[in-house]
């Protein structure tokens, strides 16, 4: 029987851990898996019953015909085909993407130049900067209420300003183009000042060494701006497209305080938008199978057209990586 | 173990946030506490409307003399904006007003619901048959005929409107006989039309839209034969084969190719501006439109405006009933002031508050408002204008989806004086627009 003198291990020492310690390693090593979990919770449970529920509920209702009185029936995709012959519903969806593109382009053109004259040194820089702010504290109904007695026909005050050029009576609701061109004009006054700011946060984050360096080489502010700048604005420019997409493809109080709180938008539906025949077809026609199924499109366009301006900035804006 | 800092603080701005959200939470059930006569025993009674039914002054009497009665009234201007609404209410069982008024447009669509009105004959309404024309208390009784779901309020006598002022300034007659002569059908008052543009210089236009008189014409025309518009009395859609519908469509068309139409849409804001700004020269007038101008023209065309007869004679449109839903909380008071605001001295109140013409024979032969003049009308006596020929008016049949239908027809007649449709593919659009409107199509 041999005695062992090997030395004992570390720690070997001490007291086995009691059963109390050990519960409370327990409690604490869950602790730190589980918290970030619990804490991210509360946003996702309301985003679960407000949000997720409401999406799949939309699904099935779209799924049934079902009016405001008396039950309703389950009769699958049927309301998907109306839809895809349904020429008052691809009205809308051309409306819809032809205002996106002409208020978006420009806004976001304008947005970047605005971001990099604002980047400059200058005196009192946040005044400025709060001040392109401003267009969006107002409320959006004001705003859209404001602009349509602006392109009033008779008396309002763009067809006064147009009217020194030999332009007259331009009824702004009664031609597509015009109606497109007037809530355009809404959007861009509001969201312009928005985005220029988000670039500019993004614009902060170049380091000026590259500019400096560019600047020695001989390179001039208009180059600096297209090969340095707007390259390395990348991800920004991303996010605010997909941002505008998913905002634009909404459009409703514009374009229904346009034309007088009318849902039809427009004597030809010259006006009218996605959001606003969904409407038109569940709260005034009481359609809900079919203003649902109308609601599920939009919701699937947007995805398609997120994604697809999502790869087309991608390739545009990506420089030397 | 980190000790977290400023911990009391942390404490304290969680507690009183917590407090704040509770207090905003209990907030909100204050002001339920009136309706239900908890308090204090006092009623409020809500009355959902439309346009100017001009009960103000009636109001104000009945909670003088119901000192338990507070009456709160919601007003809609619109029709269009009123319909979606008490559609919404009346189906889903709650919302609605413990008065509601229905216009004959909509009234077949709420009819056909009769399990959601009270009937208002057990509120002792059945005596009081002999108070209204004979068509005007059967338009108020339920299909079957056997619930009394709405008293009727006023009927639509026709008439036309026009600015005295104007036609003088444009060289016509301006006094209301010599002018109502001038147009004894619509083809006379489009070639008055035409002298007015003629002569009147600047940019004031001779009608609003052609819209707002394709209804006039179509209800004149449906009165004349078969008594219907875009339905029969089954809710069959007749409108390609009603002759009544193409007539007043191709009459409607020929005056917007004639270029007498401003092009505001009626009752919208650029209509409100066009007013005021002497725009537009006439207007059709059934006798609650009186109202109408009067509070959107403001003071400054008071003297100006006058009644002339309506060209092709006859013709209505509008009037309404009150009703009182099932789901009001208050049945028996809601009937008690529904009987009054119908009753015969309603009617006159509401007649000389808003000009919209009793539908009781009782008050049309009052002196009251046989002999009334409407001074922002320059006098005209419009009890005598407007009050003969309510009696002898026949009801035109509208179908449940009425409203929806006369939407769409009347958004196409406005693409076509806009130059958008051309009149010949017009018609075969309307037709479908007005199909997928009441869901037929």
């Amino acid at each position: 029987m041999a005695l062992d003198v090997r030395p004992a291990p570390p720690g070997a020492r001490a007291a086995p851990p009691s059963r109390r310690r050990r519960w409370r390693s327990r409690l604490s090593r869950l602790d730190m898996s589980l918290s970030p979990y619990l804490y991210i919770s509360p946003f996702y449970l309301l985003f679960l019953v407000f949000g997720l529920f409401p999406l799949g509920y939309t699904f099935w209702v779209s799924l049934n015909h079902w009016e405001i009185i008396g039950g309703h029936e389950f009769i699958g995709l049927r309301n998907y085909e109306r839809l895809l012959t349904d020429d008052q519903f691809w009205n809308a969806v051309g409306n819809t993407f032809a205002i996106f593109l002409i208020a978006t382009i420009p806004q976001l053109v304008l947005a970047l130049l605005l971001a990099n004259a604002l980047n400059r040194k200058m005196r009192a820089p946040t005044l400025f900067r709060m001040g392109v702010l401003l267009p969006l504290v107002t409320s959006v109904a004001a705003v859209a209420i404001v602009f349509t007695q602006i392109f009033g026909r008779d008396y309002g005050m763009a067809n006064w300003f147009l009217h020194f050029f030999g332009v007259h009576s331009v009824d702004w609701q009664a031609n597509k183009w015009s109606s497109w061109l007037a809530i355009a004009t809404m959007v861009d006054w509001r969201w312009t000042g928005y985005n220029a700011l988000i670039f500019l946060a993004g614009m902060q984050a170049i380091p000026r060494s590259l500019y400096e360096a560019a600047a020695i080489d001989g390179a001039s502010r208009m180059k600096q701006f297209w090969r340095i700048t707007v390259p390395l604005l990348r991800p920004t420019i991303v996010f605010v497209t997909i941002i505008s997409t998913i905002g634009g493809l909404q459009l409703f109080t514009e374009p229904l305080l346009f034309n007088n709180g009318y849902m039809n938008g427009g004597s030809l539906r010259q006006s009218q938008t996605v959001a606003m025949y969904m409407f038109e077809n569940a709260f005034q026609r009481f359609q809900y199978g079919y203003g649902s199924a109308v609601a599920w499109m939009l919701f699937l366009l947007i995805l398609v057209f997120s994604l697809f301006n999502f790869l087309i900035i991608r390739r545009l804006a990506g420089g030397e990586k | 173990m980190r000790v977290i800092k400023h911990r009391g603080q942390i404490a304290l701005a969680m507690v009183l946030s917590a407090a704040l959200a509770a207090a905003t939470a209990c907030a909100g059930d204050g002001d339920k506490k009136g309706s239900d006569g908890g308090s204090g025993g006092k009623i409020t009674l809500t009355v959902d409307d439309f346009g100017t039914f001009g009960y103000q002054d009636l109001y104000k009497q009945y909670e003088a003399q119901h000192p338990n009665i507070k009456i709160s009234e919601r007003n809609v201007p619109k029709l269009d904006d009123y319909l979606p609404r008490l559609q919404q209410w009346i189906a889903a069982g709650a919302g609605a007003g413990d008065v509601v008024a229905i216009e004959e447009g909509i009234m077949v669509k709420f009819k056909s619901q009769p399990d959601k009105f009270v009937d208002l004959k057990k509120y002792g309404a059945a005596s009081l048959q002999s108070g209204f024309i004979p068509w005007k208390w059967q338009g108020g009784m339920s299909p079957d005929g056997s619930k009394l779901i709405g008293l009727g309020t006023d009927v639509g006598s026709m008439a036309l409107c026009y600015r005295r002022d104007l036609f003088k300034k444009a060289g016509l007659p301006s006094d209301r006989d010599a002018v109502t002569k001038q147009w004894a059908t619509w083809d006379d008052f489009i070639n008055v039309g035409k002298k007015f543009s003629a002569g009147i210089g600047g940019g004031t236009k001779f009608i609003d839209s052609p819209e707002t008189y394709y209804n006039t014409i179509l209800m004149q025309e449906a009165g004349k034969g078969t008594n219907q518009t875009y339905f029969d009395q089954s809710n069959k859609f007749v409108m390609e084969s009603n002759p009544a519908v193409k007539a007043a469509w191709d009459e409607t068309v020929k005056m917007s190719q004639a270029g007498l139409a401003n092009g505001v849409q009626f009752l919208s804001d650029p209509w409100s501006q066009a007013l005021k700004n002497n725009a537009f020269a006439t207007a059709p007038c059934p006798a609650w439109m009186l109202g109408l101008i009067k509070e959107f023209g403001g003071d400054g065309q008071s003297g100006k405006w006058d009644v002339a007869g309506v060209p092709g004679g006859g013709g209505s449109w509008g009037g309404s009933w009150l009703a009182v839903p099932t789901q009001s909380k208050h049945p028996k008071e809601a009937a008690e002031l529904v009987k009054f605001l119908t009753s015969t001295q309603g009617q006159i109140g509401a007649f000389k508050a808003a000009n919209n013409l009793p539908s009781s024979p009782q008050a049309l032969n009052d002196p009251a408002v046989k002999a009334f003049t409407n001074p922002y009308f320059n006098d005209a006596p419009v009890g005598k204008i407007y009050g003969p020929a309510a009696v002898n008016l026949k009801p035109v049949y509208l179908g449940a989806d009425n409203q929806e239908v006369r939407q769409a027809v009347e958004a196409d007649i406005r693409a076509i004086a806009q130059g958008k449709l051309s009149p010949g593919s017009g018609w075969g659009k309307a037709v479908s627009d007005a199909k997928k409107a009441s869901g037929t199509g």
